[in-house]
């Protein structure tokens, strides 16, 4: 994985040097909260309804086994012993001290960790799928790509003021696994005429209150050219993006309103003038960050692997879970584990302190010490023998992550909602906790099969309902949660904006709800059918009539 | 008049904090002095703002609450939220002192 350079190192131990001073500055009363405050959040320090909440960068979710520790570490001296990973592929720690703060900083500077452009209008995390430089379907290894772009973005100072925060997410696979279509700007490796790789660019997909779908303002873009494209394309939104309106300030909306054909011309346009210059990737450089994502000394195994086989003939439970929770590895022998942080009734995305020691503990012994962190919420061991799987299963089970329900009606996206965050109308980890519950038999998960769930606390969505095939979005109603549902949305390569179905449901009902609209797929589908296949085919009106029948 | 407190959050470790007919902070609603009048809200906004300026709590606001039998709580479910702890973790915050 990248390891910090030198420049990397003395930016975040400066970083580090200068909020503690800003910190004791603040605590002094040198500094008040609004002089204060956007020192903070540059700091990834928010201020949430109980407390303080730091949310610390995981660059492109990839950890280490000793990063994984100190996150352990601080969970337990420094929070209240657990962690809650989150859709953009980093950690959220939600009882920090502001006191403390600084030495927290300090101890994740020790293992190249920073919560640097966590908030604020900048560009955030470079998200990028989970099986990233492993996927038996990938073209290349989309996380040195990430990693040129992590580094031409932070700080950059062109663009440290931007109208609004910026989200790119880059993906090396046809399988959209990182929900490319819904960031700012999407990049998805394709491979030119002539078998050369390059990228489709899809500029101004965004969720929140306006939730779009990006169009693609470009086929195929050489690699080289990379940078010159992103950079044109900030040009343009950094001189038309809107300021003047919070809720117009994102890309998304700029593209709407200009309109998809004409902000291809202007990035076109703006881009001659820098193409073929300074920031043209050096085949060098590239090669140079290449070597970081090096695969690791895998052994020559064969793909088919019969002791492997015997144990999934002789243990129905490590059957399905093989079956569900692992996915093909490029390289024959091996296999990609994801770690199910959705164990019946729990909290999505959280882990304690102990599970995650445990994960690096596994991750050194089975999987060359690398921990991947999911949007979905989940964790990934990428390089597993297949005949380990079995003894890592049940060390898995032994620590609640084992649970086969990888895309399943279990496997939830839930933001904090009500629980933690100031800004939520209504609760949505019991949502989740309670819809969990409702079909905890994994015999019916299973029939039920892929049907994807995703909770927001309120309209900006962090927990992605709009892209749920089943959203729930929580709602005020004169001071009651309410909970309305949202059909066929989708965050794969189909993506999709779902459909309301209806008038909202009490917190009460909206469970019953949920099943109603599960039953009701049962009923209909047709051979082999997923949910969203039977939705697309149906629409939404016959779970509007089962909903609604009795009112 | 709706009845009101002023609450914040503790400057440095973040609780929830509801400001005392002693002028102090408790992390107790049920603490928490009652404005009746608009010079009451005004004289109580002002003593929060003078100790959010030393600084003991940050960003002090007024949450509207009812009073039953003698006992104060927070209108809005939000407050009621804040005041109680995450009902996902009834280990954390005042309602695990109540039990
Ligand atoms: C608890 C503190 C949080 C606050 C105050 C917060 C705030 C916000 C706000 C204001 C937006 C809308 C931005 C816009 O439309 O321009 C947003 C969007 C988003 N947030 Fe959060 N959020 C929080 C936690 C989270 C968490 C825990 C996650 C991951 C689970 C998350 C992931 C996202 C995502 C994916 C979006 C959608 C971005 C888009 O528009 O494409 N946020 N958040
Ligand atoms: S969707 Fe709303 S409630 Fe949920 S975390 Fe985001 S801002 Fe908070």
């Amino acid at each position: 994985m990248y390891r910090y350079d030198e420049y990397d190192q003395t930016l975040v131990d400066e970083r580090v040097r200068q909020f503690r001073g800003q910190v004791a500055r603040r605590l002094a009363g040198e500094l008040t909260e609004d002089e204060f405050k956007p020192l903070r959040l540059m700091n990834g320090l928010y201020l949430q309804l109980h407390a303080y909440m730091l949310r610390v960068a995981i660059p492109y979710g990839l950890l280490s086994a000793v990063q994984m520790r100190k996150l352990a570490h601080i969970a337990r001296r420094y929070d209240r012993g657990y962690g809650h990973f989150t859709t953009r592929q980093n950690i959220q720690y939600n009882w920090p001290k502001l006191e403390d703060t600084p030495d927290i900083l300090a101890e994740l500077a020790s293992v190249e960790m920073h919560a640097i452009q966590t908030s604020g209008n900048s560009f955030r995390n470079t998200t990028t799928d989970q099986y990233a430089g492993v996927a038996a379907d990938e073209i290349e290894d989309p996380r040195v790509y990430c990693e040129i772009i992590r580094q031409w973005s932070t700080l950059h100072p062109e663009f440290s003021f931007l109208p609004r925060k910026f989200k790119i997410a880059v993906t090396g696979a046809p399988n959209d696994r990182a929900a490319v279509r819904l960031h700012d700007i999407g990049l998805i490796m394709r491979r030119g005429d002539a078998g050369e790789t390059g990228f489709e660019v899809i500029v101004g997909g965004g969720q929140g209150r306006t939730p779009f779908v990006g169009p693609t303002i470009r086929e195929f873009l050489p690699k080289k050219h990379l940078l010159s494209y992103l950079e044109a394309i900030m040009r343009v939104y950094n001189q038309l993006g809107r300021r003047d309106n919070l809720f117009k300030a994102r890309i998304k909306i700029l593209v709407h309103e200009v309109g998809a054909e004409k902000i291809t011309e202007m990035v076109e346009e703006e881009w001659r003038h820098i193409k073929d210059g300074a920031l043209d990737l050096p085949k060098e450089e590239v090669e140079r960050i290449r070597a970081h994502f090096a695969p690791p000394p895998y052994e020559t195994l064969a793909a088919a692997q019969p002791a492997f086989e015997e144990k999934k003939r002789a243990d129905g439970a490590f059957a399905t879970w093989a079956d569900t929770n692992v996915a093909a590895h490029k390289v024959p022998g091996y296999a990609i584990v994801n770690l199910s942080l959705k164990p019946v009734g729990g909290i999505p995305g959280d882990a304690t302190a102990d599970q995650m020691d445990a994960v690096a503990d596994l991750a050194e012994h089975y999987s060359f010490g690398e921990i991947r962190v999911t949007h979905e919420q989940n964790l990934v061991l990428g390089d597993v023998r297949r005949t380990d799987l079995h003894a890592l299963w049940r060390k898995l089970r032994d620590i609640g992550m084992a649970t086969p329900n990888l895309g399943l009606i279990s496997d939830i996206i839930a933001c904090p909602g009500l629980d933690y965050c100031g800004l939520a109308n209504a609760r949505s980890i019991p949502v989740a906790q309670r819809i969990s519950n409702r079909f905890a038999d994994l015999k019916r998960q299973h029939d039920i099969g892929e049907l994807k769930i995703k909770i927001s606390g309120c309209i900006n969505a962090c927990g992605h309902h709009h892209v749920g095939h089943i959203g729930i979005l929580g709602l005020d109603r004169k001071g009651e949660e309410y909970y309305q549902i949202t059909l066929g949305g989708s965050a794969d390569q189909d993506a999709a904006i779902g459909k309301i179905v209806g008038p909202a449901f009490s917190s009460e009902a909206v469970v019953d709800a949920v099943e109603t609209v599960v039953n009701t797929y049962v009923e209909l589908r047709q051979n082999g059918e997923r949910f969203v296949d039977t939705y697309r085919r149906v629409g939404k009106e016959p779970f509007k009539e089962r909903l609604y029948a009795a009112a | 008049m709706a009845l009101q407190v002023v609450t914040a959050n503790r400057i440095g470790d973040g609780t929830v904090v509801y400001l005392t007919r002693v002028g102090g902070w408790s992390e107790r609603i049920t603490d928490g002095e009652v404005s009746r009048s608009d010079e009451e809200r005004d004289t109580l906004m002002a003593v929060a703002q003078a100790t959010a300026e030393i600084p003991e709590v940050v960003e002090p606001y007024l949450i509207d609450v009812v009073e039953e039998a003698g006992v104060i709580r927070p209108v809005r479910y939000r407050e009621a939220i804040r005041a109680q702890g995450p009902p996902v973790h009834p280990a954390f915050g005042q309602q695990a002192e109540e039990g």
